[in-house]
């Protein structure tokens, strides 16, 4: 059982890293420290590095949260940790 | 109809809304009035949030602060965005398993220590206070602003609105008027953005408007706007950046740990029924903000260039800047340049009396444009420009229908409103549930609970209107503070309980001082002790900046790295933790077991 919850907790922290390498590569990297160099792109009228600072890092960190909470969940059901079976308890108790 | 009568029908009508869901939502329990029965789901409590995380200052000055400060601008657009995937991964759906009622609960249970709970209070408290400040001055500007009443009165009538839902709604009202709120203020700030946009560029949506040519020329309208704005000495608007690359990179990142670890919004992660949901519920948050957020850059690139273009005309018939008749006839300025001189927001004077509007940057950097400004007779910048004006002229700049300016006015105040309920929930819960119950009176009953954190609420309520009426010197430097020390002090606590078994409470209450201690250090010296004019003490620590050039608005990410070391070398001389903690931790970090919220200790 403890084991499990280990490597249950290490699948957990794996995905967190690289969510968290896209987040910071995106926002600090494409954003901020290579946005000169991306500038000499274009995206369509936009310099690229600018459309990553005000419009594509939104739109990552958006897609980064709903991909997270899709495969959190399938690592939950994994390592049978899902709150499926807790929440039907939970809805007759009402 | 004329336009003021069409604002306050636009304003009451939203009004009346919000009143009749504070009816229909009273709390019949304290799980109702702090967490809003757990019912919440996910996509409705991300439309609350975002409304609660949306102030007016993200309504009405957000897109201004972009179109003044280019590039530079989007250290708000990504640091008020990209905190909340710190918050959906690390914090949220973690805190809600826990199932209490509030942040501080979390605190004193996982590091045993009512000193620890006292020291997070603290901390959440002067967060949630300097915070409200802003927002409760804020909601006199946008009532004052739209409904021409005064400053003071505009207070009184929002103070009014808030005590209906939130002393008898708690966080279940609050929730429910705040989706009604995000509807008012998305649309508010949508629709004349979509106007803007088609007129421009022929591209009815905004983002990618931006991203388009000019309306019948070859041109992106992002490079025609760098050429204006460089033609007119200013830097270009795709690059310029204020300070340095480092100082910027550190802005960011306070803004965005300093949002994950600010109380009222991580509590509304508590309204939702699961982990999942609240994992999700970060997402729809970010969903229903980036519709504004992803908006604003538009509305800020495009008023911009639509304001060069209408006080210097000849920029659009490639005329040098220069030549006099390319500048604007003071005497034939369009209507809305005069209406808004009336408020001061725009403020005109004819320096070289020429009898044309010169609108230039008298302080570039480029040499050469300076002497041409003076050899054509220009005697500085003779147009003074407010940066909330870009939201809240826009739709007279872009020749809106008054159906439109009324919806914006009633957005403004929405924002405002929306958010003071989210921190005054925060404040009072803190105060009932952490100091009565939790400190004072632990064996008080449901009831009894329930009426203290109304009261709490109402007290709370004029607590932030006398700060309101009465603003403290410092209230321009609030927003600095309070996100300098939710990312210096709550954000590493919260998440060092979570993610590192071995952290004890000696670690994190030696790690939130120090934390604290850094950010407000170095935030005093910039703005003065307790912000007290005359007690800056910056020749101290080597002038202004003077820590690798970081502004004192960045320093919240060096005080949480600062925590995070000091709470790791304290915890590794100290005790660790008892054995029951440690099975805390495991059970927090399971979803399986989740249970509706309870307050019981």
């Amino acid at each position: 059982m403890a084991k499990k919850k280990r490597t249950y907790w290490s699948a957990t922290l794996r995905l967190l890293g690289i969510v968290l390498a896209i987040w910071a590569g995106v926002s600090l990297g494409l954003s901020i420290i290579l946005a000169p160099l991306l500038n000499h792109i274009q995206l369509g009228g936009y310099p690229l590095g600018f459309w990553f600072a005000q419009q594509g890092s939104i739109f990552t960190f958006i897609a980064l949260i709903f991909v997270y909470a899709k495969l959190m969940g399938r690592i939950d059901r994994k390592y049978d940790v899902d709150e499926k079976t807790e929440k039907k308890s939970h809805k007759k108790r009402r | 109809m004329s336009l003021q009568v069409a604002t306050y029908i636009a304003v009451g009508l939203s009004f009346l809304l919000y009143l009749g869901i504070a009816f229909w939502s009273r709390a019949k329990s304290t799980s109702d009035f702090y967490v809003a029965g757990t019912s919440v789901g996910p996509v409705v409590n991300g439309m609350a949030t975002a409304a609660d995380w949306m102030s007016a200052a993200s309504f009405i000055s957000m897109a201004g602060l972009i179109s003044t400060m280019g590039y530079g601008g989007s250290v708000f657009l990504m640091g008020w965005t990209g905190g909340f995937v710190l918050l959906a991964m690390l914090l949220a759906p973690y805190l809600r398993k826990f199932g209490k009622f509030t942040v501080s609960q979390f605190i004193r249970d996982r590091f045993y220590s009512k000193t620890a709970a006292a020291v997070g209070v603290l901390c959440l408290l002067i967060a949630s206070i300097t915070y409200i400040i802003g927002q409760m001055t804020g909601v006199g500007v946008a009532f004052s602003r739209f409904l021409g009443v005064s400053n003071d009165v505009g207070i009184y009538i929002g103070m009014a609105i808030v005590f209906a839902y939130a002393v008898f709604g708690g966080m279940k009202g609050i929730t429910y008027t705040q989706v009604a709120q995000y509807c008012v203020m998305s649309l508010a700030y949508v629709i004349p953005a979509i106007f803007i946009a088609f007129y421009l560029t022929g591209n009815p949506i905004p983002q990618l408007g931006l991203g388009s040519d000019l309306t019948g020329e070859n041109i992106a309208l992002l490079t025609r706007l760098d050429q204006v704005v460089t033609d007119l000495g200013f830097k270009e608007y795709t690059t310029s950046l204020p300070g340095s690359t480092l100082n910027m990179i550190l802005f960011t990142l306070t803004l965005m740990i300093g949002t994950a670890g600010l109380p009222h919004v991580i509590m509304r992660f508590f309204t939702v029924p699961s982990v999942s949901a609240a994992r999700r519920s970060a997402g729809w948050t970010l969903v229903f903000i980036a519709v504004l957020y992803t908006t604003a850059p538009a509305v800020a690139a495009m008023a911009k260039y639509n304001l060069h273009t209408t006080v210097t005309p000849g920029i659009e018939q490639n005329m040098e800047v220069f030549a006099p008749e390319a500048s604007l006839k003071g005497d034939e300025r369009p209507d809305w340049m005069k209406r808004w001189e009336k408020t001061g927001l725009l403020q005109w004077e004819d320096k070289n009396n020429d009898g044309r509007i010169q609108y230039y940057n008298d302080d570039s950097s480029n040499q050469q444009f300076l002497t041409r400004a003076e050899e054509a007779g220009w005697k500085g910048n003779e147009l003074k420009v407010n940066p909330d004006i870009i939201v809240l002229a826009n739709p007279e700049i872009a020749l809106l229908p008054y159906w439109v300016i009324a919806l914006v006015a009633a957005g403004g105040i929405a924002a405002a409103l929306s958010t003071a309920a989210g921190l005054l929930m925060a404040i009072s819960s803190a105060i009932s549930h952490d100091l009565i119950k939790g400190i004072f009176m632990p064996k008080i009953s449901e009831k009894k609970e329930l009426m203290t954190g109304k009261i709490s609420m109402a007290v709370s309520i004029l607590v932030a209107g006398w700060l309101g009426l009465n603003p403290p010197g410092f209230a321009a430097g609030t927003v600095a503070l309070a996100f300098g020390i939710a990312a210096s002090s709550l954000f590493p606590a919260l998440m060092m309980g979570i993610f590192f078994v071995k952290m004890n409470k000696e670690g994190a209450i030696a790690g939130m001082l120090s934390g604290l201690t850094v950010a407000l250090f170095y935030v005093f010296a910039h703005k003065g002790i307790f912000f007290i004019p005359g007690t800056e003490y910056t020749h101290l620590i080597g002038g202004a900046n003077s820590f690798f050039g970081i502004t004192p608005e960045a320093i919240g990410a060096v005080g949480a790295f600062v925590n995070f070391l000091v709470a790791f070398i304290v915890s590794r001389f100290t005790k660790n933790p008892p054995e029951q903690i440690q099975v805390l931790v495991e059970s927090v970090r399971s979803p399986r077991g989740v249970k509706t919220v309870k307050g019981a200790h």
